[in-house]
């Protein structure tokens, strides 16, 4: 039953690295698209679109920190695995699901809305502090989600 | 992930969107003293070519090849523009019609910036391969060319090809699954309708030579238009308010050219919205438009400088932009 366990909170760790990255892989590759759209036309304006492209790569990040989070509790990382409980391990990758989750669909909602902000960038580039602020605030709700996943996990006791 | 095909082009046309001209720019233009200045201005906005030196009409012809090329370069589908190469391409095939009929060569009449270019088009007349030709074209051809040889009326023969060329606009607008397009080619069909029904008018043609040369669309009921056209140009102008065309009905009552550049505008009006697109086809087509109404506008300017036109005469047929 305790081999159960740790396999349940290795699923979690694993949820949110793979669904986080996968959103950001997704939405860093929308607002790539845009971003060499304009960069073929305009050169100039490189680093402007490659700060709005890298926007929606953070969900992949907050996956990461999760992914780490875990792996350390349940003592992956540093030798000396934990003898979890089915109710622990299922614990585990419940606090492992917003960011999972979240993280996947905010990372493809904020690419589109990169994309969309390059539009302006490639139009008026002096807005270009404006530009940023749409794409950003989808990152409210990766934030958020992060949150909760990290306070979960933090707060399981293993 | 489907929608987002067009997020590439999109952009890049938003980058070039920069180099359309302005209403203000036009109207520098107007301002000018000659057609050489007109010129001049136009090639310092990079019009042309550096080959070109100021031969006008090659500068125009380079800008609007280069608007292809820009869509060719980025569009992940051409088929959605056939739409905009119809005109062109049946133009092709009424010219290659007549050029075979009357056995004359002239090879500035035709267009090659579109699917079957001038050349290629005669020899596919010349030796009714119709075949060769795309979609329901080849039928079109045989008729118009059959029709042309036993009759010699070269009025019925433009009337087939210029009705087959607006069914095949309407039906490329449906089959693109894209509503920015289906809309565009039916305003562009609504808009040939009215444009017979005027002439139509004026000229006392009957109902059944009306309903021969207009082609159905979902934004008028053509019986309607030619029982108005029947009636006068009034009935026209009446019949159109109650249409989504209502502002056409007023410069119709104006003058043609007012029409003219009515038509033109509301076009350009109804892509507007395109600016604000970011995943699908729309500002793909809105910037296609966009370069042909600004060519279209400085050949006016051009034209009308170089016949000594009063600057009042040719801001009445200058275009709205679409920056």
């Amino acid at each position: 039953m305790s081999e159960l366990g740790i396999v349940y909170a290795l699923l979690g760790a694993a949820v949110a690295v793979f669904l986080s990255g996968t959103g950001s892989a997704i939405g860093v590759g929308i607002a790539g698209q845009a971003a060499s759209g304009v960069v073929t036309e305009d050169p100039s304006k490189f680093a402007k679109v490659l700060i709005i492209q890298l926007l929606p790569g953070t969900q992949g990040l907050y996956g990461l920190l999760i992914g780490f989070i875990t792996l350390s509790k349940i003592g992956v990382l540093g030798g000396g695995l934990a003898d979890l409980s089915v109710q622990t391990g299922l614990l585990i990758l419940a606090a492992c699901m917003p960011i999972g989750v979240v993280g996947l669909l905010s990372a493809i909602a904020q690419g589109k809305t990169a994309a969309a902000a390059i539009g302006i960038v490639a139009k008026k580039p002096e807005q270009f502090g404006k530009a940023m602020l749409f794409p950003a605030m989808v990152e409210t709700y990766a934030i958020l989600a992060l949150l909760i996943s990290f306070l979960s996990v933090s707060g399981i006791q293993v | 992930m489907s929608n987002t095909k067009y997020t590439y082009a999109v952009a890049r046309i938003r980058a070039l969107e920069v180099s359309l001209f302005s209403d203000a720019f036009i109207s520098q233009l107007l301002a000018c003293r000659s057609a050489q200045q007109v010129l001049q201005s136009v090639i310092e906005k990079g019009w042309g070519d550096i080959s070109l030196g100021n031969d006008a009409e090659a500068v125009l012809k380079c800008e609007e090849e280069k608007a292809w090329n820009v869509i060719r370069d980025v569009a992940p589908d051409m088929s959605v523009f056939d739409v905009l190469a119809f005109p062109k391409l049946y133009h092709n095939l009424k010219a290659a019609v007549k050029e075979v009929y009357t056995g004359s060569r002239n090879p500035a009449l035709y267009y090659d910036d579109c699917p079957v270019p001038g050349e290629e088009m005669r020899r596919i007349i010349e030796n009714r391969e119709f075949s060769r030709l795309p979609g329901n074209m080849a039928r079109t051809a045989q008729e118009a060319l059959d029709t042309l040889l036993h009759t010699g009326d070269g009025q019925l023969c433009d009337i087939l090809v210029d009705r087959a060329a607006l069914d095949a606009m309407e039906e490329a607008g449906q089959k693109s699954g894209e509503p920015v397009i289906e809309d565009y080619a039916d305003t562009m069909v609504a808009i040939a309708d009215i444009k017979i029904a005027v002439r139509c008018q004026k000229t006392g043609k009957s109902a059944d030579f009306m309903r021969s040369a207009m082609a159905q669309c979902r934004s008028l009921n053509v019986d309607q238009l030619i029982r108005a056209a029947l009636s006068g140009a009034e009935e026209i102008a009446r019949y159109l308010e109650g249409t989504s065309y209502a502002g056409g009905a007023e410069s119709l009552r104006e003058s043609p050219s007012a029409f003219e550049r009515w038509c033109d505008n509301r076009m350009i009006e109804t892509l507007k919205s395109q600016k604000y697109e970011t995943f699908s086809v729309g500002p793909l087509l809105a910037y296609l438009v966009a370069r042909e109404n600004e060519i279209k506008t400085v050949r006016i300017i051009l034209t009308g400088k170089q016949n000594g036109f009063e600057d009042d005469v040719i801001r009445e047929r200058i275009r709205e932009m679409y920056v």
